[in-house]
Parts: structure tokens; sequence; C-alpha cells
């Protein structure tokens, strides 16, 4: 395990660096950079503007190295996985991955994440924050081993329309065939690299695995292939619009990761972040939060989970959320953003049940500041019926070549 | 049909589906009305299209960069869903005839590096000038999607509106309101000269000041040309050009979706001969092909000369509105050139690698030169020495032209309607043609071995295909005497025709040329408001 063996001077260690650092770094002239898991890693490299149309213009590039990465494996790998994840995980084949939320025994979301089936008896667990004590607990009675490899895999985030012809011209063969949460090993550079059909923004894309050492030349090799298809390494900042754009949860933002929350009432339960789909109470078997989700089902939910058409063009960041103008408080927006492709002024946020149902109108008061001075307006927003973009080819077999 | 059907009449025709045809009709459309959309070309777009003339390449035909269109209008007629994307590009440079260039940076640091490499005190001049242009801006956008006021009018609604702008004029103070009253009548070379002092960086900016104008850069009232290339924005970045994905074919295509979508009909191959006027009312259009088609409104998408001189008969028009048209400046002064090449041009003057290809890029490098250039169009020639606006969408679009090669728009200015008073022969646009494509070798010269296929665009072309008077692209001058309201003439901005009935909706209006739709809705506005119906147009949204 990379996490042992850590020198006692390990806080003079500083930042940690992907494999990518180096080469980000040149092409860095924003300084912007932030920690992510003791990881430095760029918010902005260049523009966030172009970096952001290069995910849904061409193709991008975005290093998740610093994700939290679990492999577990055994003979009871299935039935431990069903039994941390509100899944069915007897639906996800080998070859397939599944995106979940795992919660505690109140039914609160620890944390969402993508789950690779990797071979029969062998699962990657992909996850913003980190899990090592979850899967320990859980651990208990299943004949299963698991590992923290956060460290031992690199991995880019390579998105946008042009994803597939750049990876075809890379030479992964049959990567066109790949469906929507599909993954496969392709050989590469004499290792090889998991690459999955998957994502963060809404659009086609895909997520490339690999080990550390051969990181820098897939890197290289999807920027010499995509060297006339305006390939762009992107930072957080890009990858926030598109994901709000697409009307994606992010942990840490949108809702607060139950192990780490404090206050009653500010952890949410699947059902509250809008992922009712997700919960399988009747999978046959017993799984975290089970029993409380069964009650939650039958009281209702405290909280609903709400994408706003925000009027106008000024963005409801931090806005609370009213159901009428002036009137009472029935929730907060999470996250905001003017959205570039689906031309809306979009948020994420919570109110308080009954509100917000689908087509219903709340209104926000939203701050904005212009020349240092603070302004405030209030504001009508519609509760939109899923996301707010949403494009074929991002499910489309093959995808379209442009 | 068959004999003694009833044939269908509609709530409203709309003649010509450019952009602002489309607009005006899908607002109608979406407000209830029966609305038909009569198009002469067998395809929608006007100036805004995308077509396919030679193997995998798209060419934006005609217009092909986007900013002024109104942001209201594309999310309230959800034109995101009808397949717009609009996607901002980069940088942009001027090349220099001993081989350097300047280039446009987004970024502001590298942007005042590149000025002080030309002129050092410039630098502080480019912020100012920044500034001021911003301040014209905040002004003048608010302005986009209202109707003008008629100042000899008495209604509440005009007194109301003259208030508006009064109010505005007053919140400026009197040092910016004498600078903003100047700047709609000067030259853009006397404004660039309050700020910079190098010539190179005066070119650079003074383009868009003779973009699609009967103009010189000397000439009074080119400032607010450039003013009409800055005022735009995308997503709320204001003066940022972009780029429609799929070429400027998909603003139409989107809004054809729009008006579908809400129930309205095109047809195209339909072009109108006359619009027909009973008792003073409009009933209908017939077509060239003499077809009749009966309406209780009917809206021109055309410039004012075509719709008054060409599609109404005088004895409707009368005299004032006839000689009004016929005093309407409309003066050619541009060609197109497209270009299908198969790799990307050399420009040994930039530095290898260097992004700023994916922007616009310019020849003539001072006032002097642009200044000659319009001379030769006064003389009734193409210019010698042509000022270019050139811009490979490809670079940033894929969708454009296959991979690794690309479409190069070729903007050139200028290129009159008539050459030295006779109309123009074949050869001679072949000769127009040769002389860009020169001037462009003179900086790149690898360019003519990359080219495929050429399709050139002279104001014969232009008029002939899109039906702009002249080949003008703005459907009239864009000065002072045909601005607000006084365009596209006074007593005629409130998208009202002389008869009962008929509108205008055309760029030839309110606010003016470019692929902006803001025209076309301001148009149906007025119509639901005089139909009494709920308005569909969004307002401004707002600068603060
Ligand atoms: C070469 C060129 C480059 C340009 N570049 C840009 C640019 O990059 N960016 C920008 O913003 N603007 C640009 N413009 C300006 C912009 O394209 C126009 O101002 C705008 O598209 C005009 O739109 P419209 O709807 O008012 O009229 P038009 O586009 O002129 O539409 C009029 C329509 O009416 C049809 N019509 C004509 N006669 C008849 C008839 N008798 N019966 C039926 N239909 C008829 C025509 O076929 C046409 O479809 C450019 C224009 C040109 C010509």
């Amino acid at each position: 395990m990379s996490s042992q063996g850590l020198a006692k001077e390990h806080y003079e260690m500083g930042l940690k660096k992907t494999p990518f650092y180096s080469r980000q770094k040149e092409l860095d002239i924003m300084n912007e950079w932030h920690r992510w898991s003791g990881y430095t890693v760029p918010n902005v490299l260049n523009d966030v503007t172009f970096e952001y149309f290069a995910i849904r213009n061409s193709a991008s590039v975005f290093d998740i190295t610093p994700m939290a990465k679990y492999r577990i494996k055994g003979p009871d790998a299935l039935d431990f996985m069903n039994r941390l994840l509100t899944r069915d995980m007897t639906k996800l084949r080998v070859g397939r991955v599944g995106y979940s939320v795992w919660c505690d025994d109140e039914g609160m979301v620890i944390d969402d994440g993508t789950v690779f089936r990797t071979s029969e008896n062998e699962y990657l667990l992909c996850a913003q924050e980190r899990q090592l004590e979850t899967l320990k607990r859980n651990a208990l009675g299943f004949d299963i081993s698991f590992d923290d490899v956060s460290d031992d895999i690199a991995a880019l985030s390579f998105q946008g329309p042009l994803t597939c012809t750049i990876l075809k011209k890379v030479g992964f063969e049959g990567i066109d065939q790949l469906k929507m949460f599909d993954l496969k090993e392709f050989a590469f550079a004499g290792t090889t690299v998991m690459i999955s059909r998957t994502g963060y923004t809404g659009d086609l894309g895909y997520e490339l695995w690999i080990n550390p050492e051969n990181a820098g030349d897939l890197w290289d090799a999807l920027f010499e292939a995509g060297k006339n298809y305006n390939v762009k390494a992107i930072g957080g900042d890009a990858l926030e619009i598109a994901r709000i754009e697409a009307g994606l949860l992010m942990a840490g933002k949108d809702f607060s990761p139950a192990t780490s929350t404090v206050r009653p009432g500010h952890a949410k339960s699947p059902y509250e972040l809008g992922l009712d789909w997700l919960v399988k109470l009747d999978k046959g078997v017993v799984f975290n939060g089970r029993r409380a989700l069964i009650q939650e089902r039958n009281k209702g939910p405290r909280y609903r989970f709400v994408r706003l058409d925000v009027e106008g063009n000024k963005t409801a960041c931090s806005a609370y959320i009213f159901d009428r103008q002036g009137g009472k408080t029935i929730g907060h927006v999470s996250s905001a953003a003017w959205a570039p492709t689906a031309k809306k002024n979009v948020a994420l946020g919570f109110v308080d049940m009954p509100y917000g149902e689908v087509g219903s109108t709340v209104w926000v008061e939203i701050y904005y500041q212009k020349e240092l001075r603070w302004n405030r307006r209030w504001a009508k927003a519609v509760v939109m019926d899923g996301p707010f973009y949403n494009p074929e080819r991002k499910t489309l077999t093959p995808p379209e070549a442009v | 049909m068959p004999r003694g059907a009833k044939m269908k009449s509609y709530d409203v025709i709309v003649i010509g589906a450019g952009h602002n045809g489309l607009t005006n009709a899908a607002f109608l459309a979406k407000a209830g009305l029966d609305v038909l959309v009569v198009e002469k070309n067998p395809h929608i777009g006007g100036a805004a299209v995308s077509r396919n003339l030679h193997k995998d390449w798209m060419y934006s035909n005609c217009s092909y960069v986007c900013s002024l269109f109104r942001p209201e209008i594309y999310r309230q007629l959800n034109l995101a869903k009808h397949g717009l994307q609009v996607i901002t590009y980069n940088g942009g440079f001027t090349l220099t005839q001993d081989g350097d260039y300047i280039g446009s940076y987004n970024d502001p640091e590298i942007m005042r590096r590149e000025i002080y490499r030309h002129s050092p005190v410039d630098v502080d001049a480019y912020d100012r000038f920044k500034t001021d242009i911003s301040k014209w801006c905040r002004f003048i956008r608010p302005m986009l999607l209202r109707t003008p006021p008629d100042p000899t009018s008495f209604k509440f609604r005009d007194l109301d509106e003259l208030r508006f702008l009064a109010r505005k004029f007053l919140d400026l103070g009197p040092r910016d309101l004498h600078d903003f009253m100047k700047f709609f009548t000067i030259s853009v070379a006397d404004y660039l000269d309050q700020y910079f002092t190098s010539d190179l960086i005066k070119a650079h900016k003074a383009g868009s000041g003779i973009i699609g104008t009967g103009l010189g850069p000397m000439s009074p009232g080119s400032a607010y040309v450039m003013l009409h290339h800055y005022m735009g924005d995308v997503d709320g970045s204001v003066g940022a050009w972009g780029f429609a994905r799929g070429g400027m074919g998909a603003v139409s295509n989107a809004l054809a979706g729009a008006l579908q979508e809400h129930g309205g009909e095109i047809r195209t191959n339909a072009g109108v001969e006359q619009i027909t006027v009973k008792n003073g009312t409009v009933t209908g259009v017939v077509l060239d092909s003499g077809e009749e088609i009966s309406a209780k409104r009917v809206v021109s998408n055309l410039d004012a000369k075509r719709t008054f001189l060409g599609l109404m008969d005088p004895k409707d028009a009368g005299e004032k509105v006839v000689k009004a048209a016929k005093n309407f400046k409309i003066r050619g002064s541009s060609g197109k050139l497209n270009i299908a090449l198969n790799g990307i041009p050399e420009f040994p003057a930039l530095p290898k690698g260097s992004d700023l290809i994916q922007g616009d890029f310019h020849i003539i490098d001072s006032l002097e030169r642009m200044e000659r250039a319009y001379d030769d169009w006064k003389a009734g020639r193409w210019s010698k020495d042509p000022y270019v606006d050139a811009l490979m969408p490809s670079l940033t679009d894929p969708t454009m032209a296959p991979e690794g090669k690309h479409f190069l728009s070729v903007f050139v200015q200028y290129c009159p309607p008539k050459v030295e008073g006779k109309d123009w022969t074949d050869d001679q646009v072949q000769a127009f043609g040769d002389t860009v494509i020169n001037q462009l070798a003179k900086y790149s010269p690898n360019l003519k071995d990359l080219i495929e296929h050429v399709e050139i665009r002279t104001p014969r072309e232009i008029e002939s295909e899109v039906g702009l008077t002249e080949g003008n692209i703005f459907q009239g001058e864009l000065t002072l005497d045909q601005l607000l309201f006084n365009r596209p003439f006074p007593g005629y901005a409130q998208y009202r025709g002389p008869v009962q009935g008929m509108y205008m909706c055309g760029s030839a209006t309110h606010p003016g040329g470019g692929v902006m739709a803001a025209p076309g809705a301001n148009a149906a506005r007025e119509i639901l408001m005089d139909l009494k119906l709920g308005n569909t147009v969004p307002e401004d949204e707002g600068d603060d």
C-alpha cells in the first residue's frame, strides 16, 4: 500500500505532483492552482472559455489522477459491493461501469462514485473522497481484499465530441464500439491502458487509466493524435461549468458527505439528491442504509434536489431560494453557472418539501458585483425536468466523427 | 389544388427567410399566429447561410462570424435545443509589409506586451481605448431590442421612450456625452488618433470601421461602424466574436426549427413579385410563379429599396416613401472569397506554432493604405491593394472541413457594385478573385498550392443570390442619417410600412445589419402590439 512507508519528515513533502504536472505547467500562463487530495492541479491553464469550449466542441484533457481509487478483489467481491452500494450490483457485468452512491446507516450519502467491474471478482472504486475506512468497516465477514491504489493509477478524463475520433487515431482499435459505461483494456506503449466511456461533463467522453510510469506517453499520444483537432488541456474551472451545465452533483459542493457532517439536517439521502434511481431497496440483500431508506421512502424525504433555469444573466451563486419574491426562504443554491452551450442561467440547489415540483416557479435573490459595488436582483427560476444539456452524441454508439 | 377549393389565408406572410424574417416569424408563431415564410432561394438563411459547394467543405457563404446576435432571442427561442452552438474564437493579427505582425490576444498581459513590442506609449492608451469602447457599448446595447421612438410624435409611448433616451444621455455626464456625440460623426481614423501613436496599431483597430461600409477610414461616420462591430458579445463577453458550429447557416436553421416548433411554415423556391394591397390594406402576395397567397399582414425581410421599389406598386407605397427608398443609401462595397484549402497556409511572419492563426487576420498595415483602397472603390474599381478580414473557422470548428484541411473565409473591402459604372463581367469577377489571392499570397507563399476550390463573390453575386441591393451587407449604410429613428427613413422607423398591415423586419430597420436578429424581433413586438396579442419578444436583460 503506497500510503504506508511514509517518512517521518513527510510534512516537509509539500504538494504532490501528478505524472502530468510538468506537461500542464508548461502550458500554464495563469498561475491558478489548487490542492486536491494533496496534489496540485490547475484551475485554469490558459483561458476558461477556450478550455470550456474544448469540452463541447473538440476534445479536452483533464487530469483526474488525484481521485481516490480502491481495488477490491476476492471471491466475495460482488457480495461486498452489493452490501456497500445502493444499486443492484448483480446487474453490473464484467466490462461495465456503474455510477452509484453509498450511505451510512441513517441512509445519508457518504459519497458518490464510479465502480468498474474489471473482472469477475475484481472492482475498481473511484470517488471524490477517501473511502478506506468505509471499506474496512464493511469488509467484515467478506472474503475480499482491498487496496488504496490512488497513487498507483494515473488517470485522464478525455471529453468532447472528437474524443472517439482521436482515440482511434492513437490506435485504440474498436474504441468506437464502446458503449456508454463500457470499459476495456487496450495495449499501449508496452503496457495497458484501461479506457472507460465515462466522464463528468454530460458529453461524449472517456476516462483513461494507466500506470504512472507510462502516463506521460499517453498524454503525448493524445496531443499528437489530436493536433489537427484543437485538443486542449483544461483546468477545474472549465470542467465545473460543464458539470453544472450537465446538472451533475459534486460531493463537497452540492452535498456534505455524511461521514464528515456534524450538523443535523446537513447530510442528504439519495432521494434528497434526486438519485432515487440508484436505490434498489428490493435487490434482495441488505445494504448500508437500507432500513433508513425504506423508512424515508414511506415518510418522504425532507428536501428536493432542483435544477433551476434562472431568468436573466446574473448567476445565482450561493443564493437563497424563496417561494415568491420577498417571500419565505425555502432552500439554497449549491452550484450555479451561466451555461454557454445550453444558453441558460443554471443553478443546482435544494428546497424543502413539498416545494420545487418540476415546472413550478421559485424565486432567487441574486447578489452580484459590478466594478466592486454589490447589487442584488430578484429573479424567477423554473424547476427543470432533467439536465439542461444532454446531447445525443453522449450515448450514440459509434459516436459521430465530429 | 382542386378547382374551387378555397386557398388558405395566413395571419402573416413573411417575405424572405433571412435570419430576421425567420426570427420575426418565430415570435409571431409563438404568439399563436398562422405564419408562412416565403423564400425565393432553394435554401433559407439569406446572408446567414452555410453551403456545401465543394466536396466535404462547408462554407459560411456570406456572414462568417457571430457576436451581434441578441442573447435574449437565442434563449427565448431555445435555439440551443434547435442545434445552435456559438463558440468563441481566439486571437487575430495584422500582417505588415516588412514581414512583422501585430497580434490580438485575449490574455491582457500578453496583449500589453504585444503592444509594447510595437509602441510602448500605446500600452496604456489601449486600456483607455477599451474602457471607452465598453462605455459606448454599455450605452448602446440596451437600445438594440427597443423600437426607436418617433421624435415628432406626441404619443405617450414615444414620449416615454424619448425620456428613456434622454435619461441615458444625461447619465453619461457632460464629458462623456461630448465624446459620445462625436463618436457618431467622426471618422475611425480621427477616433483612433485620440488614443494611439502607432500607425500599425491604428490600422489593426480600424478594420472594423470599414467593414461593409461605403466609407473610408477617414470618412466621417466610420467610427460608429467600428462600434457596431464591438457591441455584440458571446456569453456576456462584450466585443467577443464566435463561430456558429456548422457555419452561420446553423443560426438560420435553428431559427427555422424554432419557427416550425411553433407551427410556422416555410416555403422555399417561392420568390415574391408583388405585395398586393386593396383599399390601403395589405391582402397578400403574388409569387413569381403567378400564385397568389392571401394574408392579413405581410412583413418584408428585404431591404428598403427592394421592398418599396421592387415589391410594391408605387401607388400603394406613395410618393414620399418611393422617394425616400430611392434616396436610401445602400452602397455595395464588399466582396468575399470562400476557399477550400488542402492544409494550413504558412505565414512566415508569425512565430511557429502561434495560436493567432485561429483568429481573424488582416492585411493592410496603415490607415493611409486603407484610405487608398477606398479611393479605388470611389473610382468604381476594386481595391488593387485590398483590405481583407480572413479567417479559418475550420481550425476551431471541426465540422467545416475534413481533418487537416481548411475553409478559408476572406472578406474583402473594397469591391464596387459596378465596375466603372458598368455591370461586372465574369472575367472581371475572376480578376477580382486573383487580386485577393495574390494579396494573401504575398504573406503566405504556399497558399496558392493549397487551394482546392474558390468561390468568388462580388456585390453582383451577393445581390443576385441574397437579394441585398448592391450587395450592401447591412441592408443600408450605418450612418447617423440612417440609424435609430432614421432607419430606414424618418417616420418609418417603427417597422410599419405605408399601408395598413404591412411591416418591415430586415436589417434595413433599426438597429441595422449584422446577424443580430433584433430587427426581426422588434418588428414582431410591434405587430403583436397592433394585434393586441401578448408579447413573445424578450426584453434586453441589461448589463447594469
Ligand atoms: C459577404 C457578407 C459577409 C457578412 N459578414 C458578417 C459577419 O461575419 N457577421 C455578421 O454579423 N454579419 C455579417 N454580414 C451581415 C449580415 O449577414 C446581414 O446583415 C444579415 O444576415 C442580413 O439579414 P436579414 O435577415 O436582415 O436579411 P437577408 O439575409 O438579406 O435576408 C433576406 C432574404 O430575403 C430573400 N429574398 C430576397 N428577395 C426575395 C423575394 N422577392 N421573395 C422572397 N424572398 C426574397 C433572400 O433570398 C434572403 O433569404 C455579412 C454580409 C455579407 C453579405
